[in-house]
């Protein structure tokens, strides 16, 4: 796998190469006492650094080229994937894939934001930034769902709906604004995870749910830290204090009550063990789908209606 | 002949210069003319000459669209409460006071009751002069509020929509209004209640993808800037200007999302008349 390496993460990197290194030697001398310090040490600045991340270090994990996107995740956790495709009006959308899965005994519908992992693959992915169609071909994957009684999860990881020329003429904001009200009334469980990104409206539009969760390295907002502030500080340079003052993280929006629950990343960040992170957002998954497939399609709709009715703050 | 030809009249330097008297009349963004602030009242701010819409805000659509008299209002105190204790190069908090007190409104949209040719309406309508017209908790809750008024009674609902988008300073906050009142009008739609959708200049971002575009009609005045991406983030994407009428109301009718465009001195005898014809 490509290793890129964040500028906080490099000490980190730096000991964990040494390591490397006296591992190898150490079939020559002893040095067990050694490596067995160094371990140590690491462990201790690992945990130093990723308790005290600042939001906009969270932002950059977010963004981490290693890190997971849909499709592994899929592929970690379930034994039976098939991916389909298209909206069935005009075309497949790369940046939205979806399917039925199986996650162990759950049989579920799978979709998600699609980012690639090299230039070539993210301009195939569009750099995980659909055009209307993608949101056209999830709401019809998620009446799929709907039809043969089957749970949706959804997984959020863009940068935003795409904002080009075409998206436009063929109503990007129509296909958005369609799939927050059917998803709203979709009489079948949905689980939102938001795995990477969550910007604004492009990540919205697949992330109405019954129980919202969010991986622990995340930003999910209204807009990105860099558009933020290049429009309230007319500058690009402000993107540190524009994540601040945004309170985009998981503990954020926890603490905000717009998300249900955290899911835990391995030390480090969810790039540093894709097996590790799937497992983790795996387990979750199977015991909220425990709990949700026994609500009623009525209780599941209105629990929805209240659930986000009650998120705003006013005075009157 | 001359050699080069002006080709925009505005170049004249008494065009430009000429000194409005305070207040007292307003110039014409398209052709320029200048009109007198009682005559641009009874043309309802269009223009004399052009018929260019100026944007106008919550105060006189409610005039325009309703029966005199009739309007209602709800939740009329809501105001923001600074969830994120958002500051920029201004604390939010600051900015709304200010605000409140120059424009004398709390916040970007105004709900209510009244009646249309005598026909009960639930009506909200959306100020584009408040921190452009942005969508944060307090309109989310008010247009919720709206919708339910409208599913209860069971009498049309009809929002007129200007705005920017969510609004920045409530980050998160602002995202999930927009799930907040599609989920309303989803629960609307099924009890068979009309809502109109009107879309004046600008409408755009998150507005948009929310319950602008969720109308059983779609009614647009002419010439109004409706889209998702704003234009200077669309052209910067794709590296070329973009084409003329792009993301107007008439390339959004020419495309399919818009029914009717409707000039702002027939607006309410548009609306009046399609529910009259559906409810």
């Amino acid at each position: 796998m490509a290793k890129t390496i964040l500028d906080f993460e490099k000490p980190i990197a730096e000991l964990e190469a040494k390591l490397e290194e006296m591992k190898k030697l150490s079939d020559k001398i002893n040095i067990e006492d050694e490596i067995m310090m160094i371990e140590e040490k690491a462990k201790l600045i690992k945990e130093s650094v990723y308790k005290d991340l600042t939001r906009w270090q969270r932002v950059q994990l977010a963004r981490h080229p290693d890190r997971p996107y849909t499709l592994d995740y899929i592929y970690a956790m379930t034994n039976n994937f098939v991916e389909l495709h298209g909206d069935r009006g005009f075309k497949d959308d790369k940046a939205i894939v979806g399917g039925f899965a199986a996650i162990d005994e759950y049989k579920v519908m799978i979709i998600g934001h699609q980012k690639g992992r090299d230039t070539k693959s993210n301009v195939f992915r569009n750099f995980g930034m659909p055009n209307p169609e993608g949101y056209r071909k999830a709401l019809r994957l998620m009446k799929l769902a709907e039809k043969f009684n089957k749970p949706v999860i959804t997984m959020i990881d863009t940068p935003g709906a795409f904002p080009g020329l075409e998206a436009e003429e063929r109503g990007q904001a129509e296909a958005i604004a369609r799939n927050l009200f059917e998803m709203s009334r979709l009489r079948v469980p949905i689980i939102v995870v938001i795995i990477g990104e969550g910007a604004s409206g492009g990540a919205l539009g697949i992330g109405v749910g019954d129980r919202i969760l969010m991986l622990e390295n995340c930003w999910y907002s209204v807009i990105s830290p860099e558009s933020c502030s290049s429009i309230l500080w007319r500058s690009w340079d402000f993107k540190e204090q524009a994540a601040e003052a945004l309170k985009l993280t998981a503990p954020d929006l926890f603490e905000q009550r717009l998300i249900d629950r955290i899911i835990l990343e391995p030390l480090g960040g969810a790039h540093k063990d894709h097996l590790q992170a799937a497992n983790n957002l795996k387990a979750v998954l199977k015991e909220e789908l425990e709990l949700l497939i026994k609500i009623k399609p009525e209780k599941l709709i209105e629990g929805r209606l209240e659930k986000f009715g009650k998120m705003g703050e006013y005075v009157e | 002949m001359a050699w080069f030809k002006r080709s925009k009249e505005n170049i004249s330097p008494d065009s430009q210069k000429k000194d409005l008297p305070d207040g007292l009349w307003e110039k014409c963004s398209s052709c320029g003319e200048i009109i007198h602030k009682k005559q641009l009242e009874t043309n309802l701010w269009t223009c004399t000459k052009c018929g260019f819409h100026f944007r106008i805000g919550s105060k006189e659509y409610i005039d325009v669209i309703l029966d005199k008299g009739t309007f209602k209002e709800m939740d009329k105190k809501m105001r923001s409460g600074d969830p994120l204790e958002f500051e920029d190069t201004k604390k939010y908090k600051d900015r709304i006071q200010e605000t409140i007190k120059k424009l004398g409104l709390n916040d970007a949209v105004k709900t209510g009751t009244g009646k249309i040719n005598g026909m009960d309406v639930a009506f909200g309508c959306m100020d584009f002069k408040f921190i452009g017209g942005s969508m944060g908790s307090v309109v989310g809750e008010k247009l919720a509020r709206l919708i339910d008024k409208a599913f209860k009674n069971k009498i049309p609902l009809i929002i007129i929509s200007a705005s920017g988008g969510a609004r920045m300073m409530e980050g998160a906050f602002s995202l999930m209004q927009m799930a907040k009142t599609s989920s309303r009008l989803a629960r609307l739609a099924d009890a068979h209640v009309p809502y109109i959708s009107v879309l004046t200049d600008p409408t755009t971002g998150g507005t948009t993808a929310s319950y602008a575009m969720l109308g059983d009609i779609h009614i647009a005045e002419p010439q109004a800037l409706i889209g998702f991406a704003g234009p200077r983030v669309i052209k910067q994407t794709i590296g070329k200007d973009l084409p003329k009428g792009f993301q107007k109301s008439e390339f959004l009718l020419e495309q399919g999302f818009v029914d009717v465009i409707s000039p702002r001195k027939e607006l309410k005898n548009n609306i009046y008349n399609v529910l009259s014809l559906i409810f």
